[in-house]
C-alpha cells in the first residue's frame, strides 16, 4: 500500500516563544525548528503499517520554505521512502495547505493519508478534516489505541491502526469526549493522529546517512494551480495576559485558611 | 443580513454545557453583525433536544433518522452544510469539543468558508482571538470569506441563558450521504465524578503520583471535583486519555484547580491557566507550576493531600 504522510516544520516547543514588538508575528530569530511532534507519530505509524504490509511505500510531504526539507529529511531518516516539498514562502492558512495537498494526492493516489491532529505552531486542528472533505474521503481524527504506550504491543512496534484482511479497510480507535470510539474506514481514507498512538523511533546514524540519498521532489503552488490567498488572515499577535504572581504557603493549614477566607474557593 | 447557525451537541436528550457556551459566542457575534441566531441538532434524540434548544434561538432545527445515528463527520458535516445553505447561514458556530473539532472543518470545506478554530473571543463580525503556540501567543485572525465557520473554546464563554419566549422548532428530513466510514463501537469511560470540563473544581495529578491516584481521588471526592491528569500520567496508562489537561488535551477553567506532582510544562499550563484559583503542590520549589499558582505548597503530595482532604472535610 502507499501511504502519504504530512510533516510540518514548526518552532521547537522547547524554545522560548516571544511576540514581536510590532505584534505582527512571533520572534523567529534564535528559535529552533523541528518536525511537528504529531507528524512524527504519523510517520512512525506509516512505517509500521508499511513494514507489516509489504510491498508498501511511505511518502513524506511538507509545505514550506526550502528549510522544510530538513523536516522531510528527518522523516526519511526515520525510514520514509521519499519526499515531496511544496515550496511556499511566507504564511499560508490551513485551507490553502489542504488545497495544495489535494493536488499532491491526486498525483500520488495514496491508499492512506496520515497527518498530525494539530500543528503545534498555529494549533488549528483543521487541516486533515478540510482535506478529507475536499477529497471526499472518510476520516478518523485523533487516532489512538487501546494498548498503553508501555504495552508489549507498543514495544513490539505493532501498528495501532488495523488494516483489514482484504486491505480495503482500516480500523481506527479514536479519542473522543467521554471515551474511545472505533471506526472502520474504506480506503482511501484520511487519519489524523493523537499522542497515544505510538512512540516515534529515533533515526539511527546509518539511516540518517541513507536518508541523504533519498529523493525529495520539489513542487510550486502555481504549478499545482492553487491560489494560496488566505481565507483566514492573522492580523495581530500579542502576548497572553500574565497571571499575577501568587504566594507560597508554609503548610496545609495556611493553604486551607487562604482558600477558604481569601480566595473563597472552598 | 447575517444568519448564525449554532450546531448543538446533546447526550441523552440533554444539551451539553459546551453548547451553551457556543450559544453565548453566537449571541456576541449577533451583537456585532446584527444577525439572528438559529440552532441545529443532529442525531438520535435531536427532535427532543431541539425543544430545549429553542429556548435560546429563533428556530431550532433537528435532523435525525437513518444515516445520522453515529456522529460521523461525513454525514453530520453534510447535514450542517445542507441546512446552512437552506437557511442562508453566514456563520456556523460550534463548540470546539471532540465532535466540533471533527466536523467543523468539513462544514467549512463544503461551504467554501474560512474557519477560525477554538476561538477565545469575538473581536468583530469577522475577527476573532485564538491561542497559538500552546498559548504562548494570542492571535487575532480575520476570516475573509462571505461564509464563516467558528469553533468556540467553551471555557471562555459563560453559559447562555434562555430567552423570555421560546423560538420555533422544526424537524427536517434529510437524506444522509453514503458514508465511507462505519461506526464500530464506543467504549465509555465511566466515572461517578463530575465531567472534567464542566466541574467547578479539578484536582489533577502528574508523574509525581507515580500512578497512585488514591490521594487525588480522595480530595476530589470531598471537593466534588473532577479528576485531571498530565500527559505523563496518561502516556503511562495510569489514567484514561480523557483526563489529560493541556494544549492537546482538555482545556479547563474551574473555580479551583489543584495540581499535585505536576511540573507545569507550558503544554499543561495551556489547558488550565484560565482557572480562577490555582493551587500547586510539588516537592520541588523550583517547579514552573509555581509561577502560575496563586498558592504554592512545597511538599510531598502523599503527605499534603491526605492532610488537605481532612481539613476540607472539617470545613464542610
Ligand atoms: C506536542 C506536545 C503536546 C503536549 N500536550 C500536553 C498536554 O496536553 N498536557 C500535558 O500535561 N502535557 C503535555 N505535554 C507534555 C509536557 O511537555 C510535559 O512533559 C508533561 O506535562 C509532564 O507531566 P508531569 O508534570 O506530570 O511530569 P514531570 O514533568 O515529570 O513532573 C513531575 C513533577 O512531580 C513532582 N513530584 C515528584 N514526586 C512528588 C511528590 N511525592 N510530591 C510532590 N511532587 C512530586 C516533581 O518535582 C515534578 O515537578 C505535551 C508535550 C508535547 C511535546
Ligand atoms: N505546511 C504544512 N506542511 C505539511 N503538513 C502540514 C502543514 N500544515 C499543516 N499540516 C498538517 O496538518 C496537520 C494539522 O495542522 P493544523 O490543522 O494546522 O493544526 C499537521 O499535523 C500536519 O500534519
Amino acid at each position: 500500500m502507499k501511504i502519504l504522510v504530512t510533516v510540518k516544520r514548526v518552532e521547537d516547543y522547547e524554545s522560548k516563544i516571544k511576540v514581536k514588538p510590532d505584534n505582527s508575528w512571533i520572534v523567529t530569530e534564535g528559535v529552533n525548528y523541528r518536525a511537528n511532534p504529531f507528524d512524527e507519530i504519523a510517520v512512525e505509524e506509516a512505517l509500521r503499517l508499511r513494514d507489516s504490509n509489504a510491498p508498501s511505500e511511505v511518502v513524506a510531504v511538507s509545505i514550506g520554505t526550502a528549510s522544510a526539507s530538513t523536516e522531510i529529511r528527518s522523516a526519511l531518516a526515520m525510514g520514509a521512502d521519499r519526499g515531496i516539498l511544496v515550496k511556499q514562502d511566507g504564511f499560508i492558512d490551513s485551507d490553502a495547505v489542504a488545497r495544495l495537498l489535494v493536488k499532491v494526492i491526486e498525483k500520488e493516489k495514496p491508499d492512506l493519508v496520515l497527518m498530525g491532529k494539530q500543528a503545534v505552531d498555529v494549533d488549528d486542528n483543521v487541516t486533515g478534516q478540510l482535506l478529507a472533505e475536499y477529497l471526499g474521503y472518510g476520516q478518523a481524527t485523533f487516532a489512538s489505541k487501546h494498548e498503553s504506550l508501555e504495552s508489549p504491543e507498543e514495544k513490539a512496534k505493532k501498528p495501532g491502526l488495523k488494516l483489514g484482511a482484504d486491505k480495503k479497510t482500516l480500523q481506527v480507535v479514536r479519542e473522543v469526549d467521554g471515551g474511545v470510539e472505533t471506526l472502520e474506514l474504506s480506503l482511501p481514507a484520511l487519519v489524523t493522529v493523537d499522542l497515544r498512538l505510538n512512540i516515534p523511533r529515533y533515526a539511527s546514524l546509518p539511516n540518517i546517512m541513507k536518508a541523504k540519498k533519498k529523493p525529495i521532489e520539489e513542487l510550486a503552488p502555481a504549478a499545482l494551480g492553487v491560489d494560496v490567498a488566505a481565507k483566514v488572515k492573522v492580523v495581530r499577535v500579542e502576548a497572553p495576559p500574565a497571571r499575577a504572581a501568587g504566594v507560597k504557603v508554609p503548610d496545609v493549614l495556611t493553604l486551607v485558611k487562604k482558600l477558604h477566607e481569601e480566595a473563597k474557593a472552598i | 443580513m447575517a444568519t448564525i447557525l449554532v450546531i448543538a451537541e446533546q447526550a441523552h436528550g440533554q444539551l451539553k454545557k459546551a453548547t451553551l457556551s457556543a450559544l453565548t459566542a453566537a449571541q456576541q457575534l449577533a451583537a456585532k453583525n446584527g444577525g439572528q441566531v438559529h440552532g441545529l441538532v443532529i442525531g438520535p434524540g435531536a427532535a427532543k433536544s431541539a425543544e430545549d434548544l429553542a429556548g435560546y434561538v429563533s428556530t431550532a432545527y433537528s435532523v435525525e433518522g437513518a444515516g445520522f445515528e453515529a456522529a460521523l463527520a461525513e454525514t453530520h458535516g453534510a447535514a450542517v452544510a445542507e441546512v446552512a445553505k437552506k437557511i442562508g447561514a453566514t456563520d456556523v458556530v460550534i463548540a470546539a469539543t471532540a465532535y466540533g473539532k471533527d466536523i467543523a472543518p468539513r462544514i467549512a470545506a463544503k461551504l467554501s468558508a474560512g474557519i477560525a478554530s477554538d476561538i477565545l473571543s469575538v473581536v468583530s463580525a469577522n475577527q476573532f482571538k485564538r491561542a497559538m503556540w500552546a498559548g504562548n501567543a494570542i492571535a487575532t485572525v480575520e476570516v475573509t470569506t462571505p461564509v464563516k465557520v467558528i469553533s468556540v473554546r467553551a471555557t471562555e464563554f459563560a453559559a447562555a441563558q434562555k430567552a423570555g419566549s421560546a423560538g420555533k422548532v422544526e424537524a427536517l428530513s434529510l437524506t444522509a450521504p453514503a458514508a465511507k466510514t462505519k461506526f464500530v463501537g464506543f467504549q465509555e469511560v465511566k466515572s461517578t465524578r463530575p465531567e472534567l470540563t464542566e466541574a467547578s473544581a479539578v484536582v489533577s495529578g502528574g508523574r509525581g503520583t507515580k500512578g497512585d491516584f488514591k490521594p487525588i481521588e480522595a480530595l476530589a471526592d470531598v471537593l466534588n471535583a473532577a479528576v485531571g491528569a498530565s500527559r505523563a500520567v496518561v502516556d503511562a496508562g495510569w489514567q484514561p486519555n480523557d483526563l489529560q489537561v493541556g494544549q492537546t488535551g482538555k482545556v479547563v477553567a474551574p473555580k479551583l484547580y489543584i495540581a499535585a506532582g505536576i511540573s507545569g510544562a507550558i503544554q499543561h499550563l495551556a489547558g488550565m491557566k484560565g482557572s480562577k484559583t490555582i493551587v500547586a503542590i510539588n516537592k520541588d520549589a523550583e517547579a514552573p507550576i509555581f509561577q502560575v499558582a496563586d498558592y504554592g505548597l512545597v511538599a510531598d503530595l502523599f503527605k499534603a493531600l491526605p492532610e488537605l482532604t481532612e481539613e476540607v472535610k472539617k470545613l464542610k
